[in-house]
């Protein structure tokens, strides 16, 4: 007993105030990209060029975040010169093709669905299949049960049963041998129902893309209603995706 | 019989030319003979040779040497798990990929339920058009009090997708067959199709909270085949974040055992003090998985002396609380009798499947690559030999107990002094040695990772071979599960805590 009060005092209390208070993420941390549209051609095209995930159109001037997993080696191969990461973690989008960005994205609060709020404000239950990924995605979702980020506090939770939840988080790249089970759990949650996708995997296939056992984009079978991207999306960002979308 | 299988390095490349290319019969019998000589398998899988022949290759352990042959591959052959159960699992994934029939075989079903690569008649009689689950077999018990329990794919929890099946006598599990395939993407073959700049960005994504191991993996690999050496800074600068893997995820799961066994303090402690391992990997390289720090010839990322400071202010407060939780979580009677005895595997059982990692190690098999086959900054360290005995629930949180507080010391060694390494970009443009064979092995937090490759004659990827320290270890979880309380699942589950897609690629 005596023990456990002396681990009590030693771990403090460590509930983080997000949102009334900010929280700011290390230098090196790769969020909301900003795109330098004076820079020359040939830096654009060699960003471009040099992206794995063939997401910066270079003639249209803009980087596709479902597609990008913030490497960061378009920034580091022209020193900044047309994309530079910030520690902005806020990136969230309602629509996919605001995906696609010179660098500015829509105030998500203000984009959200209002009967959404209405119906989900104050309790939301989330059903979260992992459909292909690689677990990092749902590793970072559940921290947001820890006590730094405490998800309950604010009326979201995870539940075990499709029935009892109001919308599903999906991660991963929908594996053709996972279809079936995420299509069903889908049917399974009652209307009105949201639908997350969250992750570079489950916005475009991520890393994954081209292989034919895998989707390229949850989208592709269902209504999303809200995509993270990220690879994987910080916990913030998911923090402040469901806080602006819902709250 | 005379020794052919020829000796190789871990991470050091050589000719396919020199690779004994054996008889079948050969191939078998002396593959046979060192495993009941107690050597293991690390690699076993068949590839497509230029000209279409399909070849057998194995890879083999034996007390800190591996080995390497190949043979063709016959359509139909006998298998070798008849003899030694640690094939097991590799006979029936080349059977599923290339369309290759062990006869004999004990339990031939498919592993991750794909068509097979060469487009040849499917070993086990699936139809890939109709979606999982198809038509396969599962083992079956009757008789009165006799019942099954079916779980997943998806489960309760924020987890990865698998089926469980209990075989059950009351409360009482007489079996625990796993089926897995659900997170299958089909990686191995996408890696010997796409530009060689998404490499590292796939291999990175096998199974997220291994990045570092695998990524270590695949860019020792490609170091050997594209003859890059990185330098001193960079091998510290790898050792030190595939420890903070180890560390996040050891403590994590400490903390998950902690609330299965409804202990909530150390549970709740620990998946805070996770998440600060998780933001020093964040502090060095920008994400909390490691993601973007190995590429192949170093690491990305320098360490600034501010950025080291950093990191040793930040363990030196972590250290005593993580000292404190874990002796909390150990010296509480009433966790203790819910671990111990629970879930045992024995000694001969992790012998005979080859377990690997923390799970051998509960088993008093003391192997780690670190100390085996050391790469990296591992061969700098001294990595005690170590191991428990008692192959159960509590030998398994030992075990990792003990990791936890090893990798601190080693972390904190390795920052002791300025790590000086100039960071590497893309992959550089030159030739990748032509007709070679590579294997890697690191020790991840679950053990055994090891990547393969296979060069062609014009030095294009022939066949990338990945084995996650899963693919040994979860046989491993259905045998600590064998004549154990069902509730008691959570429990085995946990200590293992294994990859799903690190098993099916």
């Amino acid at each position: 007993m005596l023990s456990i009060l002396k681990n009590r005092f030693e771990q403090g209390y460590r509930t983080s105030g997000y949102p009334k208070t900010p929280v700011c993420l290390p230098a090196r941390y790769r969020g909301r990209p900003e795109l330098n549209m004076d820079a020359p051609v040939d830096v654009i095209h060699a960003c471009a060029d040099v992206c794995p995930q063939e997401a910066i159109d270079p003639v249209a001037k803009t980087l596709d975040m479902g597609r990008c997993m913030f490497c960061g080696d378009c920034e580091r191969i022209a020193d900044g010169r047309f994309v530079r990461f910030t520690q902005n973690y806020e990136i969230a989008v309602a629509k996919k093709t605001d995906l696609v960005t010179k660098g500015t994205l829509p105030d998500l609060a203000r984009h959200a669905k209002q009967h959404f709020k209405k119906y989900f404000g104050r309790s939301l239950q989330l059903r979260q299949v992992s459909a292909g990924g690689c677990n990092a995605c749902e590793a970072d979702l559940n921290v947001l049960s820890t006590p730094f980020f405490d998800l309950a506090r604010f009326g979201i939770n995870f539940v075990a049963s499709p029935r009892h939840a109001d919308g599903m988080v999906v991660t991963g790249p929908v594996s053709r041998n996972m279809k079936t089970a995420l299509l069903q759990t889908y049917e399974a949650i009652p209307e009105p129902k949201v639908v997350i996708a969250a992750g570079c995997c489950a916005l475009s296939g991520g890393p994954f893309q081209g292989s034919p056992e895998i989707t390229e984009g949850l989208d592709r079978l269902l209504p999303v209603d809200l995509f993270i991207p990220g690879c994987p999306p910080h916990p913030m960002t998911h923090l402040h995706a469901l806080l602006s979308f819902f709250k | 019989m005379a020794m052919e299988l020829m000796p190789i390095s871990n991470g050091v490349a050589v000719s396919r030319k020199k690779v004994p290319h054996l008889s079948f019969r050969d191939f078998a019998d002396q593959t046979i003979q060192m495993v009941s000589d107690g050597g293991k398998v690390v690699q076993f899988f068949a590839y497509p040779d230029e000209g279409g022949k399909v070849r057998l290759m194995t890879v083999l352990r034996k007390s800190g040497d591996l080995f390497a042959a190949g043979c063709d591959a016959p359509d139909v052959y006998p298998a070798l798990s008849a003899e030694a159960t640690c094939f097991h699992l590799f006979e029936r994934e080349i059977a599923e990929q290339y369309g290759i029939r062990p006869d004999g075989h004990p339990w031939l079903k498919m592993v991750r339920y794909h068509a097979n690569y060469r487009g040849v008649t499917d070993v086990f009689g699936n139809d890939y058009a109709e979606d999982i689950p198809g038509r396969y077999p599962y083992y079956t018990v009757s008789g009165e009090g006799v019942h099954e329990v079916a779980v997943g794919p998806v489960h309760a929890g924020v987890i990865e997708p698998g089926h469980f099946r209990f075989n059950c006598i009351g409360e009482r599990v007489l079996n625990l067959e796993i089926q897995l395939g659900y997170q299958h993407r089909g990686i191995e073959p996408l890696l010997t199709t796409v530009d060689p700049k998404r490499l590292s960005a796939i291999t990175e994504n096998i199974a997220g909270d291994t990045t570092i191991g695998h990524s270590l993996c695949h860019a020792q690999a490609m170091e050997a085949l594209m003859g890059l050496v990185p330098d001193d800074g960079a091998q510290t600068l790898r050792t030190l974040s595939l420890e903070l893997e180890r560390l996040a995820n050891h403590v994590g799961d400490l903390g998950a055992i902690s609330g299965d066994v409804a202990f909530l303090p150390p549970a709740n402690y620990c998946g805070r003090m996770r998440g600060d391992f998780l933001n020093m990997t964040l502090l060095i390289c920008g994400n909390r998985f490691g993601k973007g720090l190995v590429r192949a010839g170093g690491v990305r990322f320098s360490l600034t002396e501010d950025l080291r400071h950093e990191l040793a202010g930040r363990l030196g407060e972590l250290k005593p609380q993580v000292r404190h939780v874990l002796s909390l979580l150990m010296n509480t009677p009433s966790v203790r009798a819910r671990l111990e005895d629970c879930g045992r595997v024995s000694f001969e059982d992790a012998d005979n499947l080859g377990l690997v990692g923390p799970a051998g190690r509960a088993c008093g098999h003391p192997y780690d690559v670190r100390r085996v086959f050391p790469t990296a900054g591992y061969t700098r360290l001294d990595i005690p030999e170590y191991s428990e005995s008692t192959g159960d629930v509590w030998a398994r949180v030992s075990v990792r107990c003990q990791e936890v507080l090893q990798s601190i010391g080693i972390v904190e060694s390795l920052l002791e002094t300025a790590v000086d390494t100039t960071p590497v970009h893309t992959l550089p443009k030159i030739g990748i040695a032509a007709d070679s064979l590579v294997v890697t092995l690191n020790e991840a937090w679950r053990g055994e990772a090891s990547h393969c490759i296979l060069t062609d004659s014009a030095g294009r990827l022939l066949r990338y071979k990945i084995k996650d320290p899963s693919f040994h270890n979860w046989h491993g979880l259905s045998m600590a599960l064998r004549n154990t309380g069902i509730s008691d699942f959570p429990l085995n589950n946990k200590s293992h805590n294994l990859s799903y897609c690190g098993f099916d690629v």
